[in-house]
């Protein structure tokens, strides 16, 4: 029994080492591909190497005589087997009130490729190597079609990605109030337009999709193995849309993952398939992509064209927003895609401002590319590069400060309904802008700006204020804006005999390190030591559900899912202690660990009740069932507003094109800070990945063709060490006020704030008032030679 | 066809036979079933199949197992001595240099060359040094000042938060 007679410094706010590291740092992770199976067999599949076609004939008999072939797959056996599509779980309503096109998004070609990496089969053999040579003998006879890429021509193109979506438009979407927006531009003493793009990224997290599946006979059911962010969901949409199974039959592991970034939510074709073909084979199958399948067939990111204009008065203060954006789905609608570009998108256009009136509108289409979705900001980092550039883009126009210009229109007030649909409900921005301010000395930047050109460099200053929902969701709002699913949480804390405890959370750890954030929390509530709690996740077969992680929702949803678990194990533990102690329930308080008769020094520790709830001697059995084992689910009320105040400062060699980055300040309002250590490495990465977007990656297609030019590292650019600088980064707090831990998340917002701090910095440098994403050496140089 | 192949790995002797076409990575995770190396990417740039051959920090998908004949390889698993982590292991965990770790045993045989090659290596040249190291989560910042608190000797538990 731990004595508690000097308890511990409570674990919340400490930047305690993480527990994941000692597997990760000597080898022993368990990624997917290291996952091998008895009487495994290994699966290939064959891609479209055209962005648009149809398929005439697949002729496999060279290929099923190959060595090693232990069975090949194409849709038309799924089709047969009536297998159903791949879902969207987003269901998006046009202005007309007409439902989004949803055409069939099949596991396997059937009739059709409609991007460069389509899967058409699926080979089966002993080996991945012998797999690879069969399927260079399958024959597919093409008719090749005219492939839409360009989204900006996408509608009315001539050429149909779905034969049955002729203008290739998914949905046309309007949000806010237009007649407000257009009777304010009427009187705008001064607007601002902007045109540009949201460059198309690809997430490439370090770790390529892998799955393994395989069925057992015994109890007819599957087990599969997959690197995914969502195994509950994963299993939900894959047994109820697409193959008809039981849940209860259907065990989804999601080991060790490397990465997701949302590139992992989805429902994909190649585990669909092998778990649908497993019974079949009667043999595990794994398949592991190679990065440059994994290039063509990872779901994209952002991928936005829009024209955004501003209207303010003769003093600066914004009257209205308006925005038209058109937005790439690519060839078929991923599980998210539909609500990227709307909910997740124009809700934020307000940003941090009063701004009175906001209407967008976004047109939705289809392309001979790979399916776009959710990547690290879904559709915040689309939004606040719109507004945050357009607001830059006023104050220097109206040739005011951009500080002051944003400060005057900050809102001030919370709780704050936006024009937008989202109720803010606490923030201080002028605090992290002040702060923020401060330790980028804006003041000093005159001198260095002036040191730079006497060097013969631009320099650049540039501030992003940015603020973002996260914490999906509340489930009827999202079931009100089209959600198919709900978005609660779910914990379960299990406290053992001896007082250890073991937490299944409903959310999933691929770096996020809930292993340990989420064992502080619980060892802060229950006042036991961390290293006695265990956190389990990632395994439907021992979690009960979840709906995954992405969304920076793992922190505010799914740990304040385990917080009421660990309310009722409380509940339950006074019952036992008062008891115990021979006092009423109500006298017994709980503090550090002990149940305490109030006002007397009359007291049994934690291990005593746990204890005693598995060995029910001297105990209620007339009024309470033994055990200590409870499990809630939490669905938010509203989602969580982090917001911050990014500030970056540039340096531009003309001769070169080459942009340095010499400061990056990041201030962040994250509510209450649990481990402050995991925290800053979430704003460094995801920085690195807001500035990766900035400065060089770009995911680029053929506009003839279709084929997709950046395939690989080799073309697509990703940040590396000597690409950037150290991050300086701090926080202001404004607890979140509607869940008990005051948290409002964190994974996503270095990627949101980041990227128009750097092209405000940037265009401020060159004096141009606008540049491309990326901005890439090549077209630096040639703004600031001047040279389109 | 099954080529002879002999080989150090961690310490151990290697005796097998290999197709011509198998790639070190792909001997060490697959025959020896060391999966501490990952594979990251198929245009050896990412360096997550960062092993130690014959004193130098090279990319395994990018060498034939043939290539490794009578070489002394160290894969991640043997970095530690039994139980005891090697220093720049303690290192990354003190300083939260990973998140995902599915970059981090090649970052971590990287950087043990790195500072073995250039013990005073500048900041600059630290960055410089892992460009042949991609990770996604981390940003580098918290990796590169965990090779500099290495550098220093110190027991890198110091301003981690920042």
């Amino acid at each position: 029994m731990t004595d508690m007679s000097n308890p511990p410094v409570s674990p919340i706010g400490q930047p305690l080492l993480r527990r994941e590291d000692q597997r990760f740092l000597t080898g022993v992770g368990q990624y997917t591909d290291d996952v091998v199976m008895p009487r495994q067999t290994y699966a290939v599949f064959l891609r479209s190497p055209y962005a648009h076609a149809r398929i005439k004939s697949i002729n496999l008999t060279k290929a099923n005589a190959a060595p090693g072939v232990v069975q090949i797959f194409v849709g038309a056996d799924l089709a047969e087997a009536k297998v159903g599509g791949l879902p969207c779980g987003w269901l998006i309503h046009s202005k007309d009130g007409t439902p989004m096109k949803e055409p069939a998004h099949p596991v396997l070609a059937q009739g059709k490729v409609r991007h460069v990496g389509d899967q058409v089969a699926m080979v089966v053999a002993e080996t991945a190597l012998e797999a690879k040579d069969a399927c260079e003998l399958i024959e597919v006879d093409y008719e090749e079609l005219t492939p839409v890429i360009d989204i900006t021509k996408a509608d009315g193109f001539g050429s149909a990605v779905h034969d049955e979506v002729t203008d290739n438009v998914c949905y046309d979407w309007g949000h806010g109030d237009k007649a407000a927006v257009d009777a304010a531009f009427a009187k705008a003493h001064h607007v601002t337009r902007l045109d540009f793009a949201n460059n198309r990224l690809i997430p490439n997290a370090m770790e390529p999709r892998a799955a393994n599946a395989m069925y057992t006979r015994h109890d007819e059911s599957y087990t599969l193995y997959v690197s995914n962010q969502n195994p509950h969901v994963e299993r939900l949409l894959m047994c109820a849309f697409v193959l008809g199974l039981p849940e209860s039959k259907v065990r989804v592991i999601a080991p060790d993952v490397g990465g997701g970034f949302g590139s992992k939510i989805f429902l994909y074709a190649e585990e669909t398939a092998m778990v649908w073909a497993s019974k079949k084979v009667g043999r595990p199958i794994k398949w592991t992509a190679e990065r440059s399948e994994s290039f063509l067939t990872d779901a994209h990111g952002r991928d936005h064209s829009s024209t955004a204009e501003l209207a303010m008065d003769a003093q600066g203060n914004f009257l209205a927003l308006r925005v038209k954006t058109i937005a790439n789905m690519g060839a078929y609608l991923s599980t998210f895609a539909s609500s990227v570009p709307t909910i997740l998108y124009a809700t934020l256009l307000a940003g941090q401002y009063k701004t009175p009136a906001i209407y967008a509108e976004v047109k939705a289409v289809f392309t001979n590319t790979t399916p776009v979705d959710a990547y690290r900001g879904a559709g915040r980092p689309e939004a606040t590069y719109l507004v945050e550039r357009i607001v830059e883009t006023a104050a220097r126009e109206m040739k005011m400060d951009p500080a002051a210009l944003r400060r005057q229109n900050f809102i001030t007030q919370f709780p704050y309904a936006t024009p937008v649909g989202l109720t803010y409900d606490t923030g201080d921005f002028n605090a992290h802008l002040d702060k923020g301010m401060a330790m980028a000395d804006v003041a000093g930047f005159p001198a260095r700006k002036a040191a730079s050109a006497a060097k013969g460099k631009l320099r650049g200053i540039g501030y992003s204020c940015y603020i973002e929902a996260c914490g999906l969701a509340p489930s009827n709002i999202a079931g009100a804006l089209g959600a198919r699913a709900g978005l609660f949480e779910a914990g379960e804390v299990r406290v053992h005999p001896t007082g250890t405890v073991t937490v299944f959370t409903g959310s999933h750890s691929h770096g996020q390190g809930h292993e340990t954030t989420f064992a502080q929390i619980v060892a802060a509530k229950l006042g036991i030591p961390v290293e006695n709690i265990e956190i389990v996740h990632g395994d439907t077969g021992r979690v009960p559900f979840g709906m995954g992680t992405y969304g920076s929702r793992s922190l505010s949803v799914g740990g304040t899912a385990i917080v009421k678990a660990v309310d009722k194990i409380i509940a339950k533990g006074k019952k036992i202690a008062a008891h115990l102690l021979e006092a009423a329930d109500t006298d017994i308080e709980f503090e550090n660990g002990e149940f305490r008769v109030a006002g007397t020094d009359k007291k049994v520790p934690f291990g005593t009740v746990s204890l005693t709830a598995y060995v029910p001697h001297n105990y209620p059995l007339d009024k309470l069932e033994p055990g200590l084992n409870e499990n809630a689910f939490y669905d938010p009320t509203n989602f969580t507003y982090p917001a911050g105040t990014h500030i970056c400062e540039v340096e531009v060699d003309p001769e070169t094109g080459k942009t340095t980055v010499c400061s990056f300040i990041a201030v962040d309002d994250f509510g209450n800070i649990i481990n402050p250590m995991i925290v800053s490495g979430q704003v460094h990465g995801g920085i690195a990945q807001g500035l990766g977007q900035a400065m060089m990656e770009g995911c680029s297609y053929d506009v003839e063709s279709g084929q997709l030019l950046t395939g690989s590292f080799m073309d697509y650019t990703m940040p590396r060490a000597d690409d950037l600088p150290n991050f300086v980064v701090d926080h202001t707090i404004t607890p979140c006020t509607h869940n008990p831990l005051g948290v409002k998340g964190c994974g996503e917002a270095g990627a949101i704030g980041s990227p128009p701090a750097f092209m405000n910095a940037l265009t401020d440098a060159l004096g141009v008032r606008d540049i491309a994403m990326p901005a890439t050496a090549e077209r630096v140089w040639r703004a600031a030679n001047q040279m389109a | 066809m099954s080529i002879p192949l002999q080989l150090t790995v961690n310490g151990k002797a290697v005796k097998t036979s290999v197709d011509s076409r198998t790639l070190l990575v792909q001997l060490i995770r697959e025959e020896l079933q060391l999966t501490g190396t990952h594979v990251g990417c198929d245009t050896a740039q990412c360096g997550a199949c960062t092993v130690h051959m014959n004193g130098k920090a090279v990319k395994s998908c990018s060498i034939l197992a043939l290539q490794a004949q009578g070489a002394a390889v160290t894969t991640i698993e043997g970095l530690s001595t039994g139980d005891t982590m090697h220093p720049m292991q303690v290192a990354f965990r003190e300083c939260h240099g990973l998140q995902c770790g599915f970059c981090t045993t090649g970052m971590v045989m990287s950087a043990v060359k790195l500072l073995e090659d250039k013990p005073q290596a500048s900041e600059a040249e630290i960055r410089e040094g892992l460009e042949g190291n991609i990770c996604r989560c981390t940003g580098y910042q918290n990796i590169v000042k965990l090779i500099q608190h290495c550098q220093a000797g110190q027991s890198a538990t110091a301003n981690i938060a920042a």
